[in-house]
């Protein structure tokens, strides 16, 4: 009996959307090499019929626990083809449910890293494209720098120390 | 899901399946034997006579006399006892502890638990091997130090510390004091794997396991040199001298004996069987996996264990993908796969967070059989090169 769903399974093994994208009009990060899981996202940004703005394409490379990739590849499944404002609407609680029950608790982290990367990928998008940025957009990407620059700053701190008992 | 037939353990360190020799002997002592220790009658007197020679037999395996055996229900329960009884009984004299960075969980948070209670904790730092200093230990040792905890082998990088010269300067420390510091060792990996002779180790203390050695798991035992002074955890009845009251589990009691009568008599053999079949497993990866590294000491070290870590992979994935192809191995300790830090120890000996992350033990143990190391290195590099394509961190 594997300890994880068979969805979880699937996504794991057989992963879509590995890589990246050539000229990426979008990227993001989400998570960091403390916790021991990166993800990034790549995306290329079009526009539909309707001329709304649609995920095109999207690619990701993940390096985390099975559950890390599978959640990764799950949302890449979930927002290709959708526009930028149903992409936003995508919540951990979509990613869990689809994943199948039961996901350990502790492995709920991996959804919102996912989700969060992806918001950090659109976030990137519009920067470069010069257009406004939604202000909850602009209040979620503070909220994920900030996590990020805590990981970051506790792992600084632990290479100064580690520098001071080589010494 | 395609089912896979194939299932090989390679998690030896993390618990063992039971030798069916040992079951054998156990049987009796579930239905037929299976009085109280305590019982003044016939079906007591008949287990409390097993016991006791289990005891007498478990004693004259590490050099002790039968007196200095208690018997317990687990290594954890051994070390909490260790520390703190130690701590408790001889906190007149003194509130110091040291011990090791890289101890198991159990001393770790046994001590962390002291030191809310008022003890001092210095925990050593180890090298890159995982090695403690003797000299440190000896830098350590004060006035106020009642005891002394560092661990025979470690459980996630099989380093042997070096327990005996440990021994020989907390005895000179003792010396110039005037004053007792006890020394305990967790030799939970080690009993019944590599010579223990609590004489020639020169502790007062000494942890062993059961479930490590294929004995059942729910014993273990705790060696206490005659004379120490210590106090339980658990108060009732007085078994076990006292020191441990609880109804006495004499059927796993009777299978660890057993378990670490055999051990030592296949010890010889099979460390050399283990040793090489390890030598073509570390060989074989670090051949055919470009940027793997292993970890723990090249020599001192446990013949059943072999730590990896590989670039740009994480360990879980790498466990639950093995464990598809129907390989059981393990990130570290298996204790703390479901925490999210990185391992202790292999912080301890210098890894940066993301490698320790990386990291992967295989342990070998009486049923490893040179087909499962040639079917864990045909499959492992396939396993790690998938990863690493889908990893960000590794081109």
């Amino acid at each position: 009996m594997p300890i994880y769903s068979k969805k979880i399974i699937q996504h794991f093994k057989r992963p879509k959307n590995v890589g990246k994208i050539k000229n990426p009009n979008g990227t993001g990060e989400a998570g960091n090499l403390l916790c021991g899981d990166l993800m990034k996202l790549y995306l290329k940004i079009g526009k539909n019929k309707k001329n709304e703005e649609f995920i095109k394409d999207i690619k990701f490379e993940t390096l985390g626990c099975a559950v890390a990739v599978a959640n990764t590849s799950l949302l890449t499944t979930l927002v290709k083809g959708k526009t930028i404002k149903e992409a936003l609407e995508i919540k951990k609680e979509d990613l869990i449910e689809k994943l199948g029950k039961p996901l350990p608790p502790f492995k709920i982290h991996c959804s919102i890293l996912a989700v969060d990367a992806l918001k950090e990928a659109i976030y990137d998008y519009y920067k470069r494209s010069g257009k406004k940025i939604p202000p909850e957009l602009e209040i979620e990407h503070q909220r994920i720098t900030r996590i990020k620059n805590q990981a970051e700053g506790r792992y600084k701190e632990f290479r100064k120390l580690e520098e001071e008992v080589l010494k | 899901m395609k089912k896979n037939k194939r299932k090989i353990y390679f998690d030896y360190a993390a618990t063992t399946p039971v030798d069916p020799r040992v079951v054998k002997v156990m049987l009796p002592y579930f239905s037929k034997k299976f009085g109280n220790t305590m019982s003044l009658h016939s079906f007591g007197q008949e287990v409390k006579e097993i016991l006791e020679e289990s005891r007498e037999k478990v004693a004259s395996l590490i050099g002790a006399k039968p007196n200095e055996i208690i018997f317990t229900s687990s290594a954890t329960e051994s070390n909490n006892l260790a520390l703190k009884g130690i701590a408790f009984a001889n906190k007149n004299r003194g509130n110091h502890i040291i011990i090791s960075s890289i101890e198991h969980p159990c001393v770790m948070e046994s001590a962390k638990w002291l030191e809310s209670q008022g003890f001092e904790i210095t925990r050593l730092k180890v090298d890159k091997y995982g090695l403690v200093n003797p000299e440190d230990v000896k830098k350590a040792i004060k006035k106020e130090t009642i005891l002394v905890s560092i661990m025979h082998a470690n459980n996630e990088i099989g380093t042997i510390e070096p327990i005996e010269e440990i021994g020989k300067i907390i005895k000179s420390e003792i010396r110039n004091q005037n004053s007792k510091i006890y020394f305990h060792t967790d030799a939970a990996q080690t009993l019944g794997k590599i010579p223990v002779d609590v004489n020639k180790l020169g502790v007062d203390l000494l942890t062993g396991s059961s479930h490590k050695i294929y004995g059942p798991k729910g014993a273990a035992c705790l060696y206490i040199r005659e004379g120490t002074k210590i106090t339980p955890l658990l108060h009732g009845g007085g078994h076990e001298m006292g020191l441990r009251s609880s109804t006495v589990n004499v059927p796993a009691i009777v299978g660890f004996a057993e378990a670490l009568e055999i051990a030592k008599k296949e010890m010889k053999k099979e460390n050399e069987r283990l040793s090489k079949l390890r030598e073509k497993l570390e060989k074989g990866i670090l051949k055919k996996i470009k940027n793997a590294h292993l970890v723990g000491h090249p020599q001192k070290r446990l013949p059943n264990i072999a730590n990896f870590w590989f670039e740009g992979v994480e360990g879980e994935s790498v466990v639950i993908e093995l464990d598809l192809l129907g390989i059981a191995v393990s990130t570290g300790s298996a204790c703390s796969s479901e925490k999210l830090e990185a391992s202790h120890v292999l912080l301890a000996t210098g890894l940066k967070p993301h490698q320790a992350h990386s990291s992967l033990r295989l342990s070998l143990g009486r049923w490893t059989k040179e087909k499962d190391i040639d079917y864990v290195l045909k499959v492992l590099p396939k396993v790690i090169k998938r990863l690493r394509l889908i990893s960000p961190t590794f081109k």
